[in-house]
């Protein structure tokens, strides 16, 4: 699978900080950091979101594994 | 009139006999219409074609054995015997079983493999894989051409632009769809890169959309690793392939609503999460605020200056101590000293006069002896108190 970060492991681990931070069970050094984390991947969500569109790809099998190209038509009406 | 006359009774009780042994078991390919299922579970219906129709009945033993239920319409080979009602001078056919012709048999077959299916358990929940919440990339197998790729790029760019489209162009009717369609499914899983397949195709008659009724396709979705929904035709189209995905759509578009997130609703979650934050953070501040105030007001808090006084009071003590220490070694001292001196004093020849004695010198020289004297000497006696002078008179 994607090595990347995807919206839902984002929003997965943000869940986990919230709860995290809601227990107090850490300390101060710790929520702080859980904080500025929970904070960079807000804004990595808000910027996926305003990401501009994507063009659709044609997966194609090739003899050393997959590509995938813009599909030439057009079927964005 | 020597023509025969013929009772109502007897003319139908030949017309019978002739029609009825004319005609053994038959098959006969018509349309139905007028279908009835009696509450008794007897089937009526009438067998038509362009220019005639012929009565039919399927008693309930029969009927119950149909694995799919007929419809008025539905062209279809039915195989019976022609029997006369004598009483209303009727004749029908007793039907002994009805198989679809044309599409009828392509649904025949559909039932048929779904009743298979479902019995191997491909259909049952506990294999329903669920749907990525926020998928990102999703992978769709359908014709690049169709009406159905175009309705879910529309609707998944419209909810969530920045979504991933990957396309695995397929046919998907005809000669070879099924194949592709199956292969099409492998490939994706090989990608691996999507997170969900939505696999479909627009509306059609249920030859066009056979593709999705074939077994290898069945249990190539099966198979599959990734999560895929089903969105074959309108909303009134079932399909195995339906049954067999971790979801069915009514349409192309519905999957596109299923499965892409709408971004205003995604947006509405970051928020969430920022002020469930946020909220999360000033609490916690709140409590460190709280504490520190407890704190400084404690006991807990004082015991530095506690600890400061103890030493403070300790130094005291110390110094108490060293002070007494000194002044007990220099009264030691003293007593020391003046034990010395006393002894000192024993020594002093002086003291030794003042316990009696006096001390003999002649010309400066102590007498120890009488060998150094002579008669007629003059010695001087020193005494505790003064001296004086004598002359020997005796020595013994």
């Amino acid at each position: 699978m994607t090595q990347k970060q995807t919206f839902e492991q984002a929003l997965e681990r943000l869940e986990q900080i919230a709860k995290g931070l809601e227990s107090g069970d850490a300390s101060l050094d710790e929520s702080l950091k859980m904080y500025e984390e929970g904070m960079k991947l807000i804004e990595f969500c808000n910027s996926k979101l305003n990401e501009a569109q994507k063009t659709i790809r044609k997966l194609t099998k090739t003899s050393s594994g997959f590509t995938t190209e813009p599909l030439d038509e057009n079927i964005q009406d | 009139m020597d023509q025969k006359i013929y009772t109502v009774s007897a003319l139908t009780r030949e017309v019978k006999e002739l029609l009825e042994m004319s005609f053994p078991r038959l098959w006969v390919e018509g349309e139905i219409s007028n279908l009835k299922f009696h509450s008794s579970g007897h089937i009526y219906f009438t067998l038509k074609d362009e220019s005639a129709q012929i009565a039919c009945a399927m008693w309930r033993s029969r009927a119950n054995q149909l694995i799919f239920r007929p419809g008025d319409g539905m062209q279809v080979l039915v195989e019976g015997e022609l029997q006369v009602y004598e009483r209303g001078g009727t004749y029908q056919l007793i039907v002994q079983q009805i198989q679809p012709a044309g599409v009828g048999a392509l649904q025949m077959a559909f039932e048929q493999l779904k009743k298979k299916l479902h019995a191997e358990g491909l259909f049952d929940e506990q294999y329903k894989k669920p749907l990525p919440l926020y998928p990102e990339k999703i992978g769709i197998i359908t014709s690049p051409t169709g009406a159905a790729i175009r309705d879910i790029v529309s609707v998944g760019s419209r909810r969530f632009p920045c979504i991933e489209i990957i396309l695995s162009p397929v046919r998907v009717q005809g000669e070879g769809a099924a194949e592709e369609i199956v292969h099409a499914i492998k490939n994706m899983n090989e990608y691996g890169e999507v997170e969900v397949i939505i696999l479909g195709r627009g509306g059609g008659s249920m030859e066009d959309l056979w593709a999705f009724n074939e077994e290898s396709v069945a249990r190539a979705i099966f198979d599959s690793e990734i999560p895929i929904v089903s969105a074959v035709g309108h909303e009134i189209d079932f399909s195995i392939s339906d049954f067999v995905a971790d979801r069915r759509a009514p349409t192309p578009s519905a999957a596109a609503e299923l499965v892409v997130k709408d971004r205003a609703e995604l947006l509405g979650v970051t928020n969430y999460y920022q002020e469930r934050l946020n909220n999360g953070m000033k609490k916690l501040i709140r409590e460190y605020q709280e504490k520190i105030t407890s704190y400084s007001s404690s006991y807990a808090f004082r015991k530095p200056e506690d600890f400061i006084f103890q030493k403070i009071q300790r130094v005291d003590d110390l110094q108490k101590f060293i002070s007494m220490s000194l002044s007990h070694l220099i009264k030691l001292k003293t007593q020391n000293l003046r034990r010395v001196k006393e002894q000192i004093n024993a020594l002093n020849p002086q003291a030794i006069l003042g316990r009696g004695y006096s001390i003999c010198s002649k010309e400066g020289e102590i007498v120890k002896s009488v060998d150094q004297l002579e008669l007629q000497d003059i010695v001087d006696i020193k005494l505790a108190q003064g001296q004086f002078s004598s002359q020997v008179k005796s020595l013994q």
